[in-house]
């Protein structure tokens, strides 16, 4: 099958082993990887600041960087949310490339299915804390958040799974925001970097060997705060977990 | 500790042109870091009751759509329901009277008790009498006026405002509790065991009910069909008050209505497991009149909530029913305290509530979120919360509510991020000075974002680059 995928602006930037890993898996996985040019942003960073009409620009070009595509990938929770909430308002055919718009765990979940990943014989032995970002988690749903009463469901848990000797640590509060939230980040400093803090406590204690998180912006944080902190936990990004378990690598 | 000093931690910062700033105040309540702990931790622990509470209800996603529902249609008819409302009450021998804002709700509650001479007012459970500063106004018209909750007694004996909605007195520990009561009611110094500290309360509450000429009380439920007001707390002073005194005035946000006594039980079962974790609150207290010899009037009080009905956007926030959930998960809250939000309700629902009266005095609060979502997710009648933030985060910035500065790169922003070359090559220089400039000099630099942070390790190339060089022809 053929997919395209979408590296938001900061992952090319500042992470772009994620989106190679990303690359690369999804081509073991049979996928025929369309990398557009053109598009570099979902345009949210300025619509989460109170000024959607900047951003737009930059979303109505996605929309038409992807408008051809049956299926784009999405390797951010976050962005995946605001297009799918405002693809529709800004271009004649956001609406239709918003449904068509996988974040990757999903699209790994919902359209390769937990047999084709099994098929990739993965394995790592490690215990890993999973940070699902909220976006991804109460924004597409990608799990139930603990606030909701409703069948357990994770399609990420389900995706990290399919690893052979993968372990999940129990994590106090499983879904606590990490405290980044874009623009949040600079305006509210205090509050974001102690969230940031609680929450690697929490990881800390739960004893993981990794952090994996389907969101790298919560990983850029996290890590940042972590480094001032004078502690490093590995942290992976979903992608870059399934490809060095599966021994894909190669950047 | 001092009159001086506890008003300087519990008024709001406010910037240079009178707005609050909430991430100053957030800042000095995260200085003690002891508190904020301590404070996120029990708040939390609350969640979690809230979580187990909830889990024990099969049916708890379908009670909320229901409670949605049925307040969503309150809402579209809400003036049908008021006037219903009126005419039953009244038909019971209830006096209502209607207030467009707080000051008219302040002069109508003084002038029921001027007609009776009362003198002194006992009064229970309620934010909208907060909201309208119904205190000072009585006070200054020489009323004794007594908050009998004990978390609004404990913050009206310190001379602060309710941190929360319904634990008012949640910044406060058990040893600060124990120090005012013994400064203002004579307990031994050093008591600090809730259980004596309660019961002093109640000795000294009960003096205030014996001695009340009136009573006053909120509302949680005004029932359309029966023309009776539901009031709930957990340690029945609403009813001791409303029992005892010769007057009882209800006061009630417009929007408190519900259609049916019928309907009251869905609104029950959500209202105390989202609140607390309780199965039920331990009392409900249905007034559906006046006793004989005494007179009951219900003040309805609009305060800008007919105006809120009117914002396309934001009228679900009338659906709200106060049982706080959405404070006690919010992550940003748990850890900046209900006074940075500076306004009567903080938390989420504050800050969609908030900057509907004044747009720039509030306009800092519907940033004060990560939009995390878990409000909306906890919500027993399923205000979206984040969705609403992040329109009024819109709304702010369209009406000029942060500094010209911010608009400007935010704009330029804009354009960096829709024209591929140019945020390529921003992105090369970006990480150019991380690997070339000094650590300290590029967290300055970074501003909010070098707090508590280091700054990301620089990868050597862009995707894009790697894109060109490994997958020619794809892009
Ligand atoms: S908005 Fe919802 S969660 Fe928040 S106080 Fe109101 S009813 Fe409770």
């Amino acid at each position: 099958m053929r997919a395209a995928l979408f590296a938001p602006c900061f992952v090319d930037q500042l992470a772009p082993g994620v989106a190679i890993a990303a690359v690369q898996l999804l081509e073991r996985l049979g996928v025929e990887v369309a990398l557009p040019g053109g598009a570099a942003c979902c345009g949210q960073p300025p619509a989460n600041a109170g000024d959607a009409r900047s951003g737009d620009a930059a979303l109505r070009l996605l929309v038409e960087t992807f408008a051809p595509f049956t299926h784009t990938i999405v390797l951010s929770g976050s962005c995946t949310t605001h297009v799918r909430q405002h693809a529709a308002q800004v271009a004649r055919l956001g609406g239709p490339v918003a449904q068509r718009t996988y974040e990757f765990c999903e699209f790994l979940h919902d359209v390769i299915g937990l047999d084709r990943l099994r098929a990739l014989a993965a394995s790592d032995t490690r215990c890993v804390a999973v940070h699902i970002g909220c976006h991804a988690l109460r924004g597409l749903q990608l799990a139930t958040p603990s606030e909701r009463m409703l069948p357990a469901m994770d399609k990420v848990r389900a995706v990290l799974g399919t690893v052979r000797g993968l372990s999940f640590a129990p994590l106090q509060r499983p879904d606590e925001c990490c405290g980044f939230g874009g623009s949040f980040s600079v305006g509210e400093p205090a509050v974001s970097a102690r969230m940031g803090r609680d929450r690697l406590d929490d990881i800390g204690a739960s004893g993981a060997d990794a952090v994996v998180s389907t969101d790298v912006s919560c990983m850029l944080h996290l890590s940042a705060i972590g480094r001032a902190a004078g502690r490093t936990l590995p942290m992976l990004h979903v992608a870059q977990l399934l490809a060095t378990a599966s021994g894909i690598g190669g950047a | 500790m001092t009159a001086s000093s506890t008003a300087s931690r519990t008024l709001p910062i406010l910037d240079a042109h009178g707005a609050v700033d909430h991430a100053a105040g957030a800042e000095r309540f995260t200085a003690d870091v002891d508190r904020t702990t301590w404070h996120d931790g029990a708040l939390w622990f609350v969640r979690e009751k809230r979580d187990r509470g909830a889990a024990s209800v099969p049916e708890w996603e379908r009670l909320r759509d229901l409670a949605s529902a049925i307040k969503s249609h309150t809402l579209s008819r809400l003036d049908e329901y008021l006037e219903r409302f009126e005419r039953r009450a009244t038909a019971r021998g209830i006096q209502v009277h209607w207030a467009r804002d707080g000051a008219e709700h302040n002069e109508i509650v003084l002038g029921i008790l001027a007609a009776r001479g009362a003198r002194r007012l006992v009064k229970s459970k309620s934010m909208l009498t907060e909201e309208c500063g119904l205190n000072a106004h009585l006070e200054r018209h020489g009323i004794e006026v007594v908050d009998t909750d004990l978390g609004e007694r404990i913050v009206q004996l310190r001379n602060e405002p309710p941190s929360h909605i319904v634990m008012p007195a949640i910044h406060l520990k058990k040893e600060e509790i124990g120090a005012t009561f013994h400064e203002k009611l004579g307990t031994p110094a050093g008591l600090a065991d809730p259980d004596a500290l309660t019961a002093a309360a109640r000795r000294h509450l009960r003096e205030r009910f014996l001695g009340a000429d009136a009573a006053m009380t909120g509302v949680n439920f005004a029932i359309a069909e029966t023309g009776g007001v539901v009031v709930i707390t957990n340690e029945g002073n609403a009813d001791l008050g409303t029992a005892l005194a010769p007057v009882y005035i209800a006061s009630m946000g417009i929007e408190k209505l519900i259609p049916r006594a019928a309907d009251l039980g869905v609104f029950l079962r959500l209202l105390a497991r989202s609140a607390t974790g309780q199965a039920s609150s331990v009392y409900a207290s249905h007034v559906h009149g006046p006793r004989p010899g005494q007179a009951m009037h219900v003040v309805l009080v609009d305060n800008g909530r007919s105006t809120q009905l009117g914002r396309g956007d934001f009228w679900g926030s009338l659906k709200c029913i106060r049982c706080a959930a959405c404070l006690n998960t919010c992550p940003v809250y748990r850890r900046s305290g209900g006074y940075s939000y500076g306004s009567t309700i903080p938390g989420p629902i504050g800050s969609v509530l908030t900057p509907g009266l004044d747009v720039r005095k509030y306009a800092a609060l519907p940033f004060a979120s990560t939009l995390c979502g878990s409000c909306s997710a906890v919500c027993p009648v399923k205000v979206d919360l984040d969705q609403q933030l992040y329109r009024w985060r819109q709304l702010v910035m369209a009406a000029g509510g942060a500094p010209p500065l911010k608009r400007w790169w935010l704009r330029a922003m804009g354009g960096v991020l829709a024209d591929p070359a140019l945020l390529q090559l921003a992105g090369r220089v970006a990480r150019g000075m991380l690997r070339v400039l000094p650590p300290r000099l590029a967290r300055r630099l970074a501003g909010g974002w070098g707090t508590g942070r280091a700054l990301p390790e620089p990868p050597r190339g862009s995707f894009r680059d790697w894109v060109r060089a490994n997958r020619p022809g794809r892009s």
